[in-house]
């Protein structure tokens, strides 16, 4: 009902304006939008000082410079529910103004992919503006003697342990990678996040590991250097085809897809790598979208994706970029649409395929 | 080395540095001060301005809030009973009931001093621990902290009150509450009622505001009279200095204490606060003051507080790991103005003098701080003298919108409503609290660490050398207590023990009921809570279910004790001794449930009306009709409460909880009301 009149009433008043303006302008031009004096609202369904945080505040201030009539634009947290509540909420509350956006990251994604009961976001009515990927590095201790993938064969009769945030969280795409490569890793639950992760690896509870590129680079590098650790593969990103590349940030090194080939001698495919594949794009390759309500008219979707693609290209951005989004090109403009729906579909035979492992295998109650 | 010192000394004392280093004081003060708000809040202050800022000024900035919040934070833990942020909330305990005796000044004056020496040696034991922290943290694994959690949950002993039955049945009754929500190990949900809410657990503040504050506002109002009973704010702001210096070992004691917690990623500093409490108490020789206002209360978290807040930026800075909310953020804005903390931190051709300059920073920031404290106290205490129930709104306004705060969802209050009742229930029935916090805080660690450490290390991981140490720590610590606790006369209680300590009653309430059904009610309440909390932890995987099962066990059999003796008391059997305990059972001052309908009451306008119309029909109601105020000062005072809110609000682009006009009428809504 309310939905509706309020319709009616934006549309009156576009209208009004259009004939008030008596067509002065093209009813899709950019020059109609102007936020001038408003405060746009940066829906963030973490709390303050998680990563995806960082990451809008960071984007924040660029956002208000390029969106026309450069409005406010805050970062509104609505923590909880496992970043579902926020979501929610916003996709209940949020009218298509082109006053409220909404930021999410892979913790959004899967509870989606998964199909849960309590998720009533829809990612195909949501429309993207930008697609923030990221990476990692999976590497080992340097006691295994294991210098690259090829040499993973070595460890495979060893139990390995990993330091896990959970089965259904982030956690789950090395969870499917290592099963794919045929790792035996008992996953030890209840971290915090990889910071426990990494601290678990250190004192020689974990023995495999993964960092993202960030911590890595300050974090792991030194242990590396020292002799103790061994990197394997970094996770790779997906280039505009939609196939796994290398990490720009880590050229030298083998992408997962690469390691499975180094070890198997073959690609991998099946329903188990659909599945990896969706969790790994919508955990790293894309793992952070920011979009609009659904509704929202044409012109604040291009003006929205012109004023993100002037803020990535920025050189003060550039130049402040490093550690909180590396060196990953920022998906703006066109080639949103492509990474943006690898992010967020599934194959329904992988989705029942991975909702069976979990629930087989971890116990999980989908 | 010394290069290092000289360059991170040099760094501190530009005039540059102290100058966002006393903006950062200056917010933290403000912030602090402010019981709604916490370091949390402060540093979302901040993070927009540090953005683009030169990096030392942003840490200078930063690490001034966070050094400043513990200890400003004290005055509403002293003046009004409202724990300032989850680490104070043991202030709460002793420092209220002094400033109700009119002794608030010197509660005050000695808590300052208490966080400054606390803040400094703090600083000290990081300047000397920063290099070799490294592998101190890394030799504390999953085995260690919950070795240490296991020693935290022993304090429950000296904090029990008189029953030790009762505390243990508290502590479980906490543990329970903290395992609401995903479980750690496989994720399975634990009496959430399939709520989205729930399933991230309650929050600490919550709990705090729900079990301490609010009990202590209501019981309050049925009191016509002002917080501090005499009315007057009372002398001895340097008797407040002094005691701190007698107690000067046990400031040094609790600040170790501190330090090493904050510095253990994963304990935080609730916990920190608790265990100093505990050992407060513990190593007291006369006991019997304490929860009535005994200054040593006051002192020994205080002390540590400031000193964890210190430890806690050690693996924050070397480990990249936050030790608490604020640090997150600090983490965050780190990030953000281009410094990756990691090993580098503690490297000394590296990053070492920026480590020194923050922890140098704290200690500075905590000097000035603990000046501007005391120099505002006189004021500000003096909140103290007025009418209360002409405060209660106020500090009702101030509970429930930084209850709002936690996730900012209307659940938030609702859940604190439901909290506030069964705080209003342990404190009337002798229910140690401070054993129910002990738990909650606990639950999380507790689980986590034992499921980790068997995973790693197998069921002989309390074999570990440092895991034995702490568990003798332990046992000595038991020792201790139970030899204090049997000295004392034990024939006449069912139970046979006895301590010297009693938490609950205020002065001059004989709490011993004539009358045993209420208590023998709310006892049976906890006992049907435990039997549900084992039947929902029995629906879960086996990893999920041991721990809601283990506590639902022993609370169910600390409850049924306390019920079984309860009831044949009620019935006429025999005496219920040191259980029998009712503190509505007095000499009798107007009913609490008045207050508690109040409360009620404003909770459903929120829900309906949302936040700005509920607000300003509950203050004009309650001042006219309770208050029985003129028109003209009602008027005054509901525009204060509404301008004070509309304005925080505005500043930090916070949103107030909205109700069903909202949710159904939000297009036709115009901003406060929205």
């Amino acid at each position: 009902m309310i939905d509706l009149t309020r319709r009616k009433l934006l549309a009156a008043g576009s209208a009004a304006a259009a004939f008030g303006l008596a067509g002065v302008r093209p009813a899709l031009s950019q020059a109609s939008v102007d936020f001038a004096g408003k405060t746009v609202e940066w829906w963030m369904p973490f709390s303050e000082g998680g990563g995806s945080d960082v990451w809008a505040r960071f984007f924040a201030p660029y956002l208000s410079k390029y969106l026309p009539g450069n409005p406010n634009v805050i970062v509104r947290n609505v923590p909880g529910g496992g970043s579902i509540t926020g979501s929610n909420e916003f996709v209940a509350r949020a009218r298509p103004d082109g006053l409220a956006i909404l930021g999410t990251s892979g913790s959004t994604q899967f509870p989606f992919l998964l199909g849960d009961a309590r998720v009533r976001y829809d990612y195909a009515k949501l429309i993207p503006v930008l697609v923030s990927p990221t990476g990692g590095v999976c590497y080992l201790p340097a006691k295994f003697e294991v210098k690259t993938p090829a040499e993973l064969g070595k460890i495979k009769d060893q139990e390995l342990i990993y330091g896990s945030q959970g089965a259904t969280s982030l956690d789950l795409v090395p969870m499917l990678a290592f099963r794919l490569l045929g790792l035996n890793v008992r996953h030890v639950f209840g971290m915090q996040g990889r910071g426990d992760g990494r601290l678990a690896f250190e004192r020689g509870e974990a023995t495999i590991d993964y960092q993202t590129s960030s911590a890595y680079l300050t974090n792991v590098r030194p242990l590396v250097e020292a002799g103790t650790a061994v990197p394997m593969f970094s996770w790779g990103v997906l280039d505009a085809q939609g196939n796994v590349a290398r990490d720009p940030t880590f050229p030298d090194l083998p992408h997962f897809v690469e390691a499975y080939e180094m070890l198997h001698g073959s690609k991998p495919s099946g329903v188990e790598y659909d599945a990896y594949l969706a969790f790994f794009g919508s955990g790293f390759a894309a793992q952070k979208p920011c979009m609009l309500p659904e509704g929202t008219s044409d012109d604040i979707v291009a003006t929205y994706r012109k004023a993100f693609a002037d803020a990535v290209a920025d050189p003060e951005l550039q130049k402040a970029k490093a550690d909180v989004l590396g060196d990953y090109d920022q998906a703006v403009g066109g080639d949103i649409e492509q990474l943006y729906k690898v992010a967020t579909s599934i194959k329904p035979e992988a989705r029942d395929w991975v909702r069976n492992f979990l629930t087989t295998e971890y116990q999980v109650k989908l | 080395m010394l290069d290092v010192f000289i360059t991170s000394l040099h760094n501190l004392l530009t005039l540059h540095h102290l100058g966002f280093m006393m903006i950062g004081v200056a917010v933290g003060l403000i912030v602090g001060i402010l019981p709604a708000l916490g370091g949390i809040a402060g540093m979302s202050l901040l993070l927009p301005f540090v953005y683009g800022m030169e990096p030392t000024a942003a840490i200078a900035m930063m690490v001034g809030l966070l050094a400043v919040i513990p200890t400003s934070d004290t005055f509403s833990c002293i003046l009004m009973g409202i724990p300032g942020s989850s680490a104070s909330q043991a202030t709460v305990l002793d420092g209220f009931p002094l400033a109700r005796k009119g002794e608030a000044a010197r509660a005050l004056s000695a808590s300052f001093a208490a966080s400054m020496i606390g803040g400094l040696f703090g600083a000290l034991c990081l300047t000397a621990i920063v290099i070799v922290a490294r592998p101190i943290i890394l030799s504390f694994t999953s085995a260690e902290l919950f070795m240490l959690a296991l020693f935290g949950l022993s304090m429950v002993g000296v904090l029990s009150g008189n029953s030790l039955a009762k505390g243990v049945a508290a502590c479980s009754l906490g543990l329970a509450f903290g395992a609401i929500g995903t479980a750690p190990a496989n994720g399975g949900e634990r009496m959430t009622f399939n709520s989205l809410y729930l399933m991230s657990g309650l929050e600490i503040t919550i709990i705090g505001l729900g079990i301490f504050a609010l009990p202590e506002v209501l019981d309050l109002l049925r009191g016509n009279s002002s917080i501090s009973s005499t009315g007057k704010l009372g002398r001895g702001w340097l008797a407040g200095v002094r005691d701190t210096w007698r107690e000067k070992w046990l400031v040094l004691r609790c600040s170790t204490i501190g330090a090493c917690v904050g510095l253990m990623p994963g304990l935080g500093g609730s916990v920190s606060d608790w265990i100093s409490y505990g050992h407060t108490v513990q190593t007291a020789k006369d006991k019997s003051q304490f929860g009535k206002g005994d200054i040593r209360g006051v002192i020994g978290p205080e002390a540590a507080n400031n000193s964890c807040a210190g430890g806690n930026l050690i693996p924050t800075l070397l480990f990249g790991i936050p030790g608490s909310g604020s640090m997150a953020i600090f983490l965050a804005a780190m990030i953000l103005i281009g410094l990756q903390p990691g090993p580098g931190m503690a490297d000394p051709n590296r990053d070492l003098h920026l480590t020194y300059t923050v922890v140098w920073t704290l200690a500075l920031a905590n000097v000035v701080g603990t000046a501007a404290c005391i120099a505002l106290s006189p004021s500000i205490a003096r909140l103290t003298t007025i009418r209360f129930v002409l405060f209660a709104p106020f500090m009702i306004l101030i509970i429930v919108f930084g209850a709002f705060q936690s996730t900012r969802s209307f659940e938030d209050i609702l859940a604190l409503l439901i909290v506030a009742l069964t705080g209003i229930f342990l404190k009337r029935f002798g229910w140690p609290r401070p054993a129910f916090l002990i738990g909650f805080v606990l639950a999380g660690q507790v689980e986590t660490y034992f499921y980790q450490a068997v995973q790693f290390y197998g069921y002989t991981f309390p074999l570990r050398p440092i895991a034995v140490a702490i568990g003798l720590v332990t046992i000595a610590s038991l020792w201790f207590t139970s030899r204090s606790r049997s000295k004392k006369k034990a024939g006449d209680a069912p139970g046979g023990i006895v301590t010297d300590i009693e938490f609950e009653p205020e002065e001059n309430v004989t709490a011993v009921a004539k009358n045993l059904w209420p208590q023998v009610a709310f006892t049976a309440a906890a006992v049907a809570f435990f039997v549900f909390t084992i039947i929902e932890g029995a629906q879960n995987s086996f990893l999920d279910a041991v721990f809601p099962i283990s506590v639902g066990i022993v609370g169910f059999l600390m409850a049924a004790f306390v019920l079984f003796n309860q009831y044949r008391g009620a019935i006429g059997q025999g005496d219920a001794g040191n259980l029998n305990f009712d503190q509505d059972s007095g000499p009798d001052n107007g009913s609490l449930w008045r207050f508690v309908g109040w409360l009620v009451g404003f909770v459903a306008a929120i829900g309906l009306l949302g936040f700005t119309l509920a607000l300003i029909g509950f203050f004009l109601a309650f001042l006219r009709i309770v208050a029985k105020a003129g028109w003209l000062q009602v008027v005054i005072l509901t525009a204060a409460a509404v301008g004070f809110v509309l304005m925080l609000t505005s500043v930090l682009y916070m949103i107030l909880p909205g109700g069903l006009l909202q949710h159904y009428f939000y297009d036709s809504m115009v901003w406060p009301l929205r």
